[in-house]
């Protein structure tokens, strides 16, 4: 099982360490030729304006837009998310378009405003799971092939699956529960999610440090 | 089910650094320089009146930046927004919270309002980065409730050498604590004026706890790279870009470098035609008054 992490900017490295922990291969995908050999893809958390030039700088949009479309799994997160939708509320940056939604960036305010809390997740056991939302997006729109896994209380969804293509806006790469990370390695065609499994700590971003 | 929402935690304090990683933060003065910055690709800018160059050049007290200029960066551009406060000034820093920056750089480029303490930074919502020159400043920062950091360098000189030299000074010295034995921890947090707890979590993470980018006297796309290369989570470029020649330019291949910092055939791509670097001053021709890196350590 080897799944790709674009690393042209973003918080790849959190993601590759995740899939790791859970016994994937990752490797980082900078250039088209990277992309060769993946069981799957994800599109990390950054700066969608950022990942838009670049993706269009070392053409990559067709390649990873293939790979979406071809049935191979694709996952993003937060600005990966904007990345897959098939509009955004803004002209720029330029989604791929390969998920039947709509996406609003921002869609919660400035960095004060981004926050964390628990979530129910379909398919993901009864646990709740603990989401964090960093200047994050919302999908505003759903297409009829997509089934919502998650959403928040006022009804707006944050975790979208369709076919072999999966969007959150949140983050778990920066959480130490890896369900998420683990339900994407099934999409991809790696052994089945057991719910019962521990949850294996990622030691990259934790409350030790806080005053909280 | 009625979830609480947390707002203001360290957790999306340093997870915002997160998604700055592998990407370059612009000094920008006024909405069209922010414009050109995003359109070069920076994942950040960060607002001032002056870049540290005219800083520099200007002398007399450098202070926050005038609220309506950052307002009307952060009304142009969708990519976050950074803005500095003097060290120590929290009354700067409230009011840049309350204006919705979206990062706050304590910054030692402005003239420092308290040479004993900075901001207790735990107290805001909105996440600071502060600089450092070696481990146990940076760790000092932390513990104030820095969710980001970035080594010092000397501000406004087009000139690196600073930069490299803090960078390795904390590389080094986190490789000296993996090697540490347990016993000897104690008297290096001493040392370091740091708590244990820190320390340790520092020699297991085998990094620095919190995202790390370079700044300080980068001005080329082979700087930003070296400074990446150097182990860097991204770069900060203040004077480099817009006391260039050809600013859009210089700002989209230092991007791309910092992405691509580890193929020189596409550093030596991207370094091409870039017009007239910043002209910038070698850091040994300083006074030791006019050193940045030095003030409130």
């Amino acid at each position: 099982m080897n799944i790709g992490v674009l690393a042209v900017q973003g918080d790849f490295a959190e993601h590759c360490h995740v899939l790791r922990s859970i016994g994937a291969n990752s490797t980082e995908v900078r250039l088209p030729e990277h992309l060769h050999g993946l069981d799957g893809l994800i599109i990390p958390g950054g700066e969608s304006t950022t990942l838009s030039r670049l993706m269009s700088l070392y053409n990559l949009r067709e390649p990873v837009a293939e790979m979406a479309s071809s049935g191979k799994a694709v996952w993003g997160t937060c600005a990966g998310m904007i990345m897959l939708a098939a509009e955004i509320t803004e002209e720029d940056p330029i989604p791929l378009a390969v998920m039947d939604v709509g996406v609003q960036r921002n869609a919660f305010g400035r960095q004060v405003d981004s926050f964390e809390q628990d979530l129910k997740i379909k398919g993901l056991g009864s646990d709740p799971y603990h989401a964090i939302f960093i200047r994050a997006p919302v999908i505003i729109r759903v297409g009829a092939g997509v089934e919502v896994l998650s959403s928040l209380e006022d009804g707006r969804p944050v975790a979208v699956r369709e076919g072999n293509l999966l969007a959150t806006a949140f983050h778990p790469e920066l959480t130490a529960d890896t369900r998420i990370h683990r339900y994407f390695v099934e999409m991809a065609g790696g052994p089945p999610l057991d719910e019962g499994a521990p949850l294996i700590e990622t030691p990259r971003v934790r409350g030790r440090l806080a005053q909280e | 089910m009625v979830a609480e929402i947390l707002t203001g935690t360290f957790t999306v304090k340093s997870g915002h650094a997160q998604m700055l990683k592998g990407g370059v933060i612009m000094d920008v003065v006024n909405a069209e320089q922010a414009r050109i910055a995003q359109e070069a690709g920076a994942v950040a800018v960060m607002a001032l009146e002056r870049v540290p160059a005219d800083i520099r050049a200007d002398g007399g007290v450098a202070r926050m930046s005038d609220p309506s200029m950052i307002a009307d960066i952060i009304d142009s551009v969708s990519i976050p927004v950074m803005a500095k406060c003097r060290i120590g000034h929290f009354v700067e820093a409230q009011i840049l919270q309350a204006m919705g920056v979206d990062y706050v750089d304590e910054s030692e480029v402005l003239t420092p309002a308290d040479e004993m303490h900075h901001v207790w930074k735990h107290d805001f919502t909105v996440p600071f980065v502060c600089g450092c020159r070696d481990l146990g400043e940076a760790l000092r920062r932390i513990s104030e409730g820095a969710a980001m950091i970035r080594t010092k360098g000397e501000a406004g000189t087009g000139d690196v050498v600073e930069a490299v030299r803090h960078m390795r000074a904390v590389q080094d010295a986190i490789r000296k604590l993996q090697n540490m034995p347990d016993d000897e921890l104690v008297v290096e947090a001493r040392d370091l004026r740091v708590s244990l707890d820190l320390l340790q979590q520092t020699r297991e993470e085998g990094r620095m706890p919190v995202v790390n980018f370079a700044a300080g006297g980068v001005a080329t796309p082979a700087d930003a790279a070296l400074m990446m290369q150097l182990g860097a989570d991204g770069v900060f470029v203040g004077s480099g870009i817009f006391k260039s020649g050809d600013p859009a330019s210089r700002g989209h291949a230092i991007v791309q470098a910092v992405t691509h910092y580890n193929d020189p055939q596409i550093l030596a791509e991207v370094s091409r035609d870039l017009g007239e670097p910043m002209v910038g001053r070698s850091v040994r021709e300083l006074d030791a008054s006019e050193l940045l890196a030095t003030r409130s350590v």
